[in-house]
């Protein structure tokens, strides 16, 4: 599904991404944990083009992501991305947060994209919001918009850029939950995160990052568990 | 001290009634030529924000020139130099000088309208497969509207102020019919009284216009700045 190859994202002179090789299977869940600066998000962002990369290949359900980003629209309809900060559009309404790329991106009606938005707002068990308006969400309420707003666009892989971080405590659960529910649904997913509970619980495979390398990668029972680097070791010594 | 008074009455109503057929063609110049600055400013703002650098540069060349010289030069300028080889009438002209010189201070609060908007905001549309139009026009511009309209509207009635530098082409506008009032019955500080009071009244009205359109814009559900 995502195949990534020697991939080198620079700022200046810093390689965020250093020459990072990588493939993710349809419906596997990958999450990537590290320190903050190791790259974990340059990664992500680069999946989807929102962010420019130097050299090396990726290539997302057969899409070859151009350096220069030329193919970027194409990509961006399979992938979609909820952010740490929610992103939701302030001046529009819980319903047109969600129906607004389906009607100018994917074309749909508004009868059409309507109904859309009103079934994954059922997903993520927020019917009852469809005309507040994201200032009158709490933050749990505002990211699982923005998860239903990514859906709407029928990704065929998500990515999730620390979503819970910038959440209360209490409303992490509820976000969880509906990442639970895509992943049991076969979704493809790739995840920044640093819930270790729901690593644990939910991922196919772990990949442990710093310095913008892969260090350690495998089942997170034997990531987490019984490291086998001594940078995995120290991270998880100071996380657990 | 009666008998005074109301010939003061009569001479202030008398100018009145001669300075009020120019009124419309002040409000035409400024509307006008508001209008031209709009579409401008708004097409340089946007330019000057694209990551095509020379366009970029060119944008941000246009604004420093307007932005640095006097008005009353632009007007000049257009009226007599371009004015001659163009054949430009003294209304186009003026409209043409106020709307260009205004349009390079619009081009700067638009960009900085669309600049005060976080990046989360262009990255998430983005990530949804908006184009770099779709995304100025759907999620950018309407948030940038909320923030550009208090200084846009103080230009306007900037522009109104300063289309009374037309009438130095002999465009007869308020200042014009106020300085041919003075040079028939040389009466200064009753004509120059007047003159200041209609604008007075126009820019008064025109700024509780922009209060209630200020409120109008902020009763919306999108209280917090905060995405």
């Amino acid at each position: 599904m995502i195949e990534i190859k020697n991939l080198v994202c620079r700022f200046g002179d810093m390689a965020a991404v250093d020459d990072v090789s990588y493939g993710i299977e349809k419906g596997e869940v990958v999450v990537i944990i590290g320190p903050s600066g190791s790259g974990k998000s340059t990664l992500l962002r680069c999946l989807n083009a929102l962010q420019e990369f130097q050299s090396g290949e990726i290539i997302v359900d057969g899409i070859a992501v151009d350096k220069r980003h030329r193919n970027i629209h194409d990509l961006r309809l399979e992938v979609g991305m909820v952010f740490q900060h929610f992103n939701l559009f302030p001046h529009l309404s819980v319903i047109n947060n969600i129906t607004l790329a389906q009607r100018v991106v994917r074309k749909r009606g508004r009868e059409e994209s309507e109904k859309k938005a009103e079934q994954l707002l059922g997903l993520v068990g927020l019917t009852d919001k469809a005309e507040s308006f994201p200032a009158q969400l709490s933050g749990g309420q505002k990211q699982r918009v923005a998860i239903a707003r990514a859906l709407a666009l029928d990704p065929k892989i998500m990515l999730f850029d620390e979503v819970t971080s910038a959440l209360d405590p209490e409303m992490i659960g509820e976000v969880l939950e509906v990442m639970k529910e895509l992943a049991a649904k076969g979704m493809t997913m790739v995840v920044v995160s640093h819930e270790i509970g729901f690593v644990r619980e939910m991922a196919d495979r772990v990949i442990f990052m710093d310095n913008g390398k892969i260090v350690e990668t495998g089942p997170p029972s034997a990531v987490l568990d019984s490291p086998q680097e001594k940078r995995t070791q120290d991270f998880l010594s100071k996380v657990l | 001290m009666i008998e005074w008074i109301s010939k003061q009455v009569v001479l202030y109503w008398d100018i009145f009634k001669y300075l009020l057929p120019a009124v419309p063609w002040t409000i035409l110049i400024t509307v006008c030529s508001f209008a031209l600055a709009l579409v401008l400013g708004m097409i340089v703002g946007v330019l000057r924000l694209s990551r095509v650098k020379p366009v970029a540069y060119l944008a941000g060349l246009y604004i420093n020139v307007i932005r640095g010289i006097p008005l009353l030069v632009q007007i000049f300028f257009i009226y007599f130099g371009l004015g001659g080889i163009l054949n430009l009438d003294r209304f186009t002209a003026g409209v043409v000088a106020v709307g260009v010189c205004y349009s390079a201070y619009l081009a700067e609060i638009f960009r900085s309208g669309i600049e005060a908007i976080s990046v989360g905001q262009h990255e998430a549309a983005l990530s949804l497969g908006m184009t770099r139009f779709q995304t100025l026009r759907y999620v950018i511009i309407p948030q940038s509207l909320r923030i550009v309209i208090p200084p846009t509207a103080n230009e306007f009635i900037a522009s109104l102020k300063d289309s009374s530098l037309v009438s130095i082409i002999g465009m007869r506008e308020l200042t014009r019919a106020g300085r041919e009032y003075y040079s028939q019955f040389f009466v200064d500080f009753q004509t120059w009284f007047m003159v200041g009071i209609i604008y007075l009244i126009m820019t008064i009205t025109l700024s509780r216009v922009v209060k209630y359109l200020e409120k109008l814009y902020s009763v919306r559900g999108f209280g917090s700045r905060k995405a």
